[in-house]
């Protein structure tokens, strides 16, 4: 096993990639970016369906911590940020949130900058001089107690929770072992599982903070989808073999490993405890996984074992298929075959195996998402546009 | 035999099956007797270890995860038109 390395930011944290980030703050303007995706396609540019219409506290929360979460976050060394104007929470509200962070920054607003023609010219040019600024920053080593990773699954099927997601809790026993810190979320797939849960909590009050979580998981998933919340499962999820939310659950947490859990944050926030911890984010892939990379986490494993080839800008994801059939089938997609564990290959082995290449992720070697660049940008809202 | 079966924890009164088995194949897993499954049963779905009752706890990873909806036998496939979720019945 050789040391990890990283790019060290100004406020101590690090990360294990060293991109610029193109975003925009408000949908209006995704058209921008993609002209400046097309010219500066070593940039990681960013589009997404958000940013305006919502101007409840909750939604305005999430939106400010989920966009200044991707800017700050330790994997981006530099960004372009491109504004509208007149978007309920533009650019300049971002900014505070942002500058404390040492890293470039250059931020254009469409109704100031001439245009959407002119501004995309200007980020174009911004984004190849911080692209060089930042190109000389060399990688040193990374103590694993500054290392944050995720895991996620998604598109599961009953052995996602056999073989994916049990190797991948071998390997987040083996971080935590290390000093690193493990995060997971997904709290409607916890569903029935908090007594589980709760059990292992570090103390009373988070176990307690567990089983508010997830009752109130539960309360809105029944809320919202009434008889049909005992499957608050996909069909592909049924189709797989698994009949409860419950079955599902208890497949799902297992991916956490069985270490203490520390600490429950809030969908997007940064832990300021070690060891595993909990988020308070939805069981939706995509808004899940924002929430994680706002939480800091650097690279993320990821089971599935219908297929999903998801990834998340500017973080590798490491794709781990539940059963040999779906890493056939999608092998520009999956990174791991956890398949392997029923057909007789050891746990140990394959635990030694992903952690190996999850050291070459973190030093520079390209996921499969990376490589087909797969990104998915979407996060969580709680009410309906105004 | 190759096991085609896998009991995740000892106390389960349900096995996932490794590869879709037909009608009156041998499920075989490590530790218990064979036995022939009584109907189709889907690769990575659910199969009976033993006679299970109306009402009873379907139980896998050593948890209780649903409830069953009528008297399911050893061999028989298990899955949402046999139980339900013991948290929301419907």
């Amino acid at each position: 096993m050789t040391d990890i390395t990283g790019y060290e930011r100004k406020n101590g944290k690090f990360g294990i990639r060293n991109h610029v980030l193109v975003l925009p703050t408000v949908s209006c303007i995704n058209g921008v970016i993609r002209r400046i995706s097309l010219e500066v396609p070593e940039a990681v540019c960013v589009t997404h369906a958000h940013g305006c219409g919502r101007g409840g506290p909750r939604d305005l929360e999430i939106l400010s911590r989920i966009l200044s979460g991707l800017v700050n976050h330790p994997n981006v060394g530099g960004t372009v940020l491109i504004g509208l104007g007149c978007e309920i929470f533009n650019a300049k509200s971002l900014l505070p949130l942002i500058k404390e962070m040492g890293k470039p920054i250059e931020v254009f607003n469409v109704q100031e900058d001439g245009g959407s023609l002119s501004t995309a010219k200007k980020g174009i040019t911004a984004a190849r001089r911080i692209l060089s600024e930042i190109s000389s920053q060399p990688r040193t080593a990374l103590p694993w107690d500054k290392l944050l990773v995720a895991m996620e699954c998604g598109g599961s099927d009953a052995m996602s929770g056999v073989t994916a997601n049990v190797a991948m809790g071998a390997v987040s026993d083996w971080l935590v072992e290390k000093g690193a810190t493990v995060i997971f979320g997904e709290n409607t797939e916890m569903i029935g599982t908090a007594h589980v849960l709760a059990r292992r909590a570090k103390n009373a009050e988070v176990a307690r903070q567990i089983e508010l979580m997830i009752e109130r998981a539960e309360k809105l998933a029944q809320e919202v989808m009434g008889d049909l919340a005992s499957v608050v499962i996909s069909p592909g999820n049924m189709d797989g073999g698994m009949s409860t939310i419950a079955e599902k659950s208890m497949g799902c947490i297992f991916k956490g490993g069985t270490t203490t859990i520390n600490q429950v944050v809030d969908y997007g926030e940064v832990p300021s405890e070690h060891g595993l911890i909990l988020q308070d984010g939805p069981g939706y892939d995509g808004d899940s996984m924002a929430g994680l990379a706002a939480s800091g986490s650097q690279i993320m494993f990821f089971s599935t074992g219908r297929g999903t080839p998801a990834g998340f800008p500017a973080l590798p994801v490491i794709k781990v298929a539940s059963n040999t059939r779906i890493y056939k089938a999608m092998e520009d997609d999956m990174d791991v075959n956890a398949g392997r564990l029923v057909e007789g290959q050891a746990l140990d082995r394959l635990r030694a195996d992903m952690a190996d290449l999850m050291v070459r992720v973190i030093n520079g070697e390209k996921t499969k998402a990376e490589v087909n660049g797969m990104d998915v940008f979407t996060f969580m809202t709680v009410h309906p546009p105004f | 035999m190759k096991e085609n079966i896998l009991i995740i924890h000892s106390t389960d009164n349900v096995a996932v099956a490794l590869k879709t088995l037909g009608v009156g194949e041998r499920a075989v897993a490590k530790g218990i007797e064979g036995f022939p499954a009584l109907e189709d049963i889907p690769a990575s779905h659910k199969i009976a270890l033993r006679d299970i009752s109306k009402g009873e706890e379907i139980i896998k990873y050593g948890e209780t995860v649903a409830v069953s909806t009528r008297d399911i036998k050893k061999g028989e496939w298990v899955h949402t038109h046999n139980l339900e979720s013991k948290r929301w019945k419907k």
